[in-house]
């Protein structure tokens, strides 16, 4: 017997809940609702069960909708939600959807919408069972484009990572085509292949896609496996993670503009490697602060994650950011502008995780 | 109209990132704001307060800064160093289109 999927409603109006309780026992995949009346509760059983869904009204006393969104898509990533508000605002669908939320939801009024609504909700809980790919953190891309090669599918697949998006095409089991950044083909393949982390997400095939990798799947993937298997060697054989990045960082300190590069272990004080600065303990305490500062900020304001932040200086401009495990402080020429600043933080972003 | 009445509930209200700016001392007390006053005051004091500490902070690194833009998923900040103080704009982003029957 196929498992349930447990879904998690919570609104601080009891009777609303009874109403979506009985609402979504109508779905065709029969879930297990639960529910919650605060953000603490709802936050609690988020802790001690596994759910697949939270479906979670924006206005509420002391914690609001927002505030436990934010917290969830940190603490549970794998968890798809759902805001569902009352409110008729474009700004707060921005918000929600800023903060990651799978789908934002006018509370619906009459049966026409609820049944959109119902039909959305088990398109999220049927993708989620389709597909396979949100969560499974165990599998490597490897593993999945080697399921869709075998299983002879064809699709296009979107890798994002951070703010980097790569896409690879597979027609009847080969890979035909890619892109990333300005590559394309092989070695928008190869750089796909190096992220170590990030999400999938399936699309229809595009037959018309005109083919640029003619090796066989198993070829490429032999190939680029071994390239990062040396490029680890070499990290490793340079002994701690400091040492190790040290070529990458001189790789970044060649973008136009910049003055010193820092790369830093979030929580792990003394883990910095830095190049350009005459004394990068103290740049990195200023930057980790900053970093913390804001981010505790962010989360007061509801205003979501820390993108980037930039100060300007008559001397030099830095940018602080984060990538996947890394945090980065970039120092810039005080001659830039703040948008080239932004442009040329996105380069840097860019060439890290290649 | 019966799931009107069903779905409709007297409840709190949602922080709104507000559109506007303020200017505050070195001491983190605003003189002048446009910020609508349903706007909390004391996260416009937590905004001062964080922006003037930044820009304190920098100094002490040896890092001068006359502006701090900080963008979040949904608002940017942007603070101009003013003699110890400073001007704060706060500017809510809006990620365009998002259609729910996706």
């Amino acid at each position: 017997m196929a498992t349930r999927h447990k879904i998690l409603l919570l609104d601080d109006d009891p009777k609303l809940l009874d109403t979506y309780q009985q609402i979504l026992a109508s779905l065709p995949s029969q879930p297990e609702i639960h529910t919650a009346g605060s953000g603490p509760r709802a936050m609690a059983m988020l802790e001690s069960d596994q759910f697949r869904l939270l479906v979670c009204d924006l206005k509420m006393p002391k914690m609001d909708g927002l505030q436990v969104l934010s917290i969830v898509r940190r603490k549970h990533p794998q968890l798809r939600t759902v805001a569902l508000t009352s409110v008729h605002d474009e700004q707060y669908r921005s918000r929600a959807y800023a903060l990651g939320v799978d789908l934002f939801w006018h509370k619906p009024t009459n049966e026409q919408e609820i049944k959109m609504f119902l039909e959305c909700i088990e398109s999220l809980l049927g993708r989620e069972r389709d597909s396979g790919f949100r969560g499974v953190q165990s599998k490597s891309l490897v593993d999945i484009i080697q399921l869709e090669c075998i299983s002879q599918s064809s699709s296009m697949l979107r890798i994002t990572n951070g703010s980097l998006m790569g896409k690879i095409w597979i027609q009847d089991g080969e890979i035909i085509d890619s892109e990333a950044d300005e590559f394309k083909g092989e070695p928008a393949f190869q750089r796909i292949l190096s992220w170590k982390a990030g999400s999938f997400e399936t699309f229809p095939a595009d037959p018309s896609r005109p083919r640029t990798i003619n090796k066989s799947y198993n070829g490429l993937l032999l190939e680029t496996a071994q390239a990062l298997d040396e490029k680890a060697g070499a990290a490793a054989e340079a002994g701690d993670a400091a040492t190790a990045a040290s070529p990458a960082l001189a790789q970044l300190s060649q973008v136009e503009g910049i003055e010193f590069v820092l790369a830093m272990k979030p929580g792990e004080q003394n883990n910095h490697v830095a190049r350009g600065l005459e004394n990068p303990e103290r740049m990195a305490v200023w930057a980790r602060a900053n970093l913390q500062r804001f981010r505790d900020l962010g989360d007061r304001l509801h205003a979501g994650p820390v993108a980037e932040i930039q100060g300007l200086g008559p001397q030099r401009h830095v940018s602080l950011t984060s990538h996947a495990d890394t945090e980065f402080c970039l120092g810039w020429k005080h001659s830039m502008s703040s948008e080239q600043v932004r442009e040329m933080t996105k380069k840097v972003l860019i060439l890290w995780a290649s | 109209m019966g799931f009107l009445t069903l779905f409709s509930k007297p409840a709190p209200t949602l922080l709104k990132l507000p559109s506007g700016s303020f200017t505050v001392d070195r001491e983190g007390a605003v003189i002048v704001g446009t910020l609508p006053s349903s706007f909390p005051d004391n996260l416009v004091h937590e905004i001062a307060n964080q922006v003037l500490a930044a820009f304190r902070d920098a100094t002490e690194a040896q890092l001068p800064l006359s502006e701090l833009v900080i963008h979040y998923a949904s608002l940017k900040i942007t603070a101009k160093e003013l003699r110890g103080g400073a001007m704060i704009f706060l500017a809510p982003k809006h990620t365009g289109s998002h259609s729910h029957q996706s």
